[in-house]
């Protein structure tokens, strides 16, 4: 080692560690966005770039042709809308029950209660299950003839055809996904609450500090950077939900719970003609639009830092 | 010495493999099954083998998923099978072997009439398929329910309306959920857009949705009203597929369109649990009692290193005597002439089934032209697919049957300007 750091040189020598690494990264990362860039710029259905023609901004426009944003119908691209309202929905109920159920669980989960490992374990075992899996329980327990239906049926409040109804099926999504997900920031949320040094409470307690006073002024400041951390996570992950809603509903009833990478594979991959241009370009703005909130996310914190 | 003997072994060891490898045509099959297809092909592929030395089929089973979304992708960026079971017939033709130059074209025009026109497109007019399994869409009817509901069933000639009413009544009678369902598919629903006065072609050939909204406002009204099961095509978004096999195998629905690969299915599941029967796709105002024709079909690939393998192979399958015996087996129709002109003894089913296959094979004169015109156009699955998002959209409120409509022709001039 001591002999390859002489010959390299102390700088060059971490360079040819981190080699192995920038490979596999630049062919499986960096390559499939710049080869997106060129996908975006082309249209028809073949799969190899040399037999796609050129067609410059076509597909941008085609998605971003609309007389109002608000109106999906008034959208040329009537479909990609819907995903992007749908998801916008998605993302600001998702990410604000996982965040505050999160905050809550863990909360309560530092606290000295009973069973207190127990309880650690049942709120982060549905993070351990496949996507698939969590869809399909609950496709079981809310289907016409599930657990739920049955249940309701029994107590006689009558069944709901939860999965056909519009309102429904959306709501149930967000529910499944805060319940299958939240585990993981839970346990982030904790490490960080058990960050914050004891004595600081214990100051507060001397000066007789209430419960929520202490919460307001201790507890939320000093957990601010992890929950930054969970947000921007939580952001980031919603906007990416697709497995388990698209198992769960498919999608439906209509577009109801049709979210943008939904929306993207369907256009790329599932349907006739393969769009690859299409979903080439609606990717990307979801990455601009990904990159940007992130931006915004790591401004706050470095605001929060220095501030 | 021992090491000499060791080395000499060695080399001869390498040589010989190195030669077999050379003198062995491996040869790739992307199978999906709808029953027991892949396992009956794969059956037959043994006696292939053993016929053809040096020939070795390897039969790799797949879900229908990987044969609509995973084989295009591989074939264009050249990594596909030798050959494959396909459904997408026409929509693939760029890929397929030209069998022309290996097989008696006269026997396969002769055998295979009108479906080697499924797999041709523009100017690609040789011989690419054999259909290995026709298929044709219609109702099973749950013939218990009207016998318990004291309704007499519609008979020959009735119109959905009458099939419709008929149903309802029974619903009223019985304990059953729902007086119709439909599979929720483009394919599905084309026979009965027909009979409504779909074109699905405009004068220059081309797809077109001309006279699919008198349907449309009928199915999207059957779903509001409850006399389709609104679940199969509301519960599910974009252009997925979903039948209602299992609510009519559990007794909840009278009449239930799908299709004849449904047979066996029906014949394993219900067992005495009721009796069915297929009836003939129901009429229309528009005139027609049209199914929709379809299945899947044997085809080889142009990427193939070994052409004259895969093309003896499919002409294995073809010959009279597989074809009959591999069509018995599978429970399928026949799509060649001269089996299907000499009857089929299907293989472990019930008089039921046999009933409903002969049923189903009955009901093949009365296809419409434009339904077997539009199970060979190449832009099929895109039609199917728009139908398929467009229509449910209209049954969850999303949208008026007018605007799905107005939908539903502009996203397939984008796709046919897309695909060209």
């Amino acid at each position: 080692m001591l002999a390859l750091q002489r010959k390299l040189g102390v700088n060059r020598l971490a360079w040819a560690f981190l080699l192995p690494n920038l490979i596999l990264f630049g062919l499986f990362a960096f390559l499939p966005v710049i080869l997106n860039v060129f996908y975006a710029m082309t249209g028809g259905d073949n799969v190899l770039l040399a037999d796609r023609p050129d067609v410059g901004a076509r597909n941008f426009v085609t998605l971003l042709d609309c007389e109002n944003y608000l109106d999906v119908n008034s959208c040329r691209e009537d479909k990609f809308w819907r995903a992007v309202w749908n998801t916008v929905r998605f993302v600001i109920l998702q990410v604000g029950f996982m965040v505050g159920f999160a905050l809550l669980t863990a909360i309560i989960l530092n606290r000295d209660i009973r069973a207190r490992g127990f309880f650690r374990s049942v709120f982060f075992f549905p993070v351990l299950l496949s996507p698939v899996v969590v869809a399909l329980i609950w496709k079981w327990i809310l289907q016409r003839e599930g657990v739920l239906n049955a249940f309701l049926d029994w107590t006689g409040a009558g069944g709901i055809n939860w999965l056909v109804d519009a309102q429904w099926a959306f709501g149930w999504s967000v529910f499944i996904s805060v319940w299958a997900h939240m585990g993981f920031y839970t346990l982030i949320l904790l490490a960080g609450l058990q960050a914050i040094p004891r004595d600081v409470y214990e100051a507060a307690l001397m000066d007789r500090a209430n419960a929520w006073r202490t919460f307001r002024r201790i507890t939320l400041p000093l957990l601010a950077p992890t929950m930054l951390v969970v947000l921007i996570l939580a952001l980031i992950k919603g906007v990416q939900t697709f497995d388990e809603v698209y198992a769960f509903t498919g999608g439906g009833p209509g577009t109801a719970t049709t979210f943008i990478i939904q929306y993207i594979y369907e256009e790329g991959f599932a349907g006739a003609p393969r769009l690859f241009g299409l979903a080439a370009a609606a990717s990307l703005l979801v990455a601009g639009v990904l990159v940007v909130l992130t931006l915004i996310q790591l401004r706050i914190s470095r605001n929060n830092v220095d501030g | 010495m021992k090491k000499t003997i060791l080395t000499t072994t060695a080399m001869v060891a390498g040589l010989g493999m190195v030669a077999g490898a050379a003198s062995a045509q491996e040869v790739r099959f992307m199978c999906y099954s709808d029953g027991n297809e892949c396992e009956v092909y794969d059956d037959l592929a043994n006696r292939f083998e053993a016929d053809n030395p040096g020939i070795d089929v390897i039969v790799d089973v797949v879900p229908y998923q990987a044969i609509l979304e995973n084989l295009p992708v591989q074939l264009a960026a050249g990594t596909g099978p030798d050959l494959a079971k396909v459904t997408d017939l026409g929509g693939l033709n760029e890929y397929y072997l030209d069998l022309t130059d290996y097989v008696d074209a006269d026997y396969w025009e002769n055998s295979f009439g009108e479906t080697l026109n499924w797999y041709r497109v523009g100017d690609r007019q040789g011989i690419y398929g054999m259909h290995s399994q026709l298929t044709i869409t219609g109702p099973f009817v749950n013939a218990t329910l009207f016998e318990q509901a004291g309704i007499e069933m519609p008979g020959e000639g009735a119109t959905w309306d009458d099939w419709a009413t008929a149903a309802s009544a029974v619903v009223e009678a019985t304990d059953a959920d729902f007086p119709m369902a439909m599979d929720r598919s483009g394919h599905r629903v084309a026979g009965p857009a027909i009979s409504y006065g779909a074109k699905y072609f405009d004068a220059e050939g081309n797809g077109s949705f001309d006279g699919f909204d008198a349907f449309a406002e009928a199915f999207v009204s059957w779903n509001e009203d409850g006399t389709m099961a609104r679940d199969v095509w509301a519960s599910q978004g974009g252009s997925t597929y979903a039948d209602a096999a299992q609510e009519f195998i559990n007794g909840e629905v009278v009449f239930y369109y799908s299709g004849s690969w449904q047979v066996g299915r029906m014949d394993e599941q219900v067992g005495d649990f009721f009796d069915w029967q297929v009836v003939g796709s129901p009429c229309g105002p528009a005139g027609p009692c049209s199914g929709m024709p379809g299945g899947a079909g044997v085809v080889g690939f142009e990427g193939t290193e070994n052409p004259e393998a895969v093309a003896a192979f499919i002409d294995f399958l073809a010959q009279e005597d597989v074809y009959a015996e591999a069509t018995a087996r599978t429970r399928n129709l026949p799509a060649h002439l001269g089996v299907a002109s000499a009857g089929v003894e299907f293989e472990d089913v019930s008089p039921a089934a046999q009933g409903a296959l002969n049923g189903f094979a009955g009901a093949l004169p009365d296809v419409s032209p434009i339904a077997f015109a539009y199970q060979g156009y190449a832009g099929n699955r895109a039609m199917f697919g728009i139908t398929v998002e467009r229509v449910s959209q209209a049954i969850v409120g999303e949208l008026s049957v007018a605007d799905a409509m107005e939908r539903a022709a502009s996203d397939l001039e984008a796709a046919m300007a897309e695909s060209q």
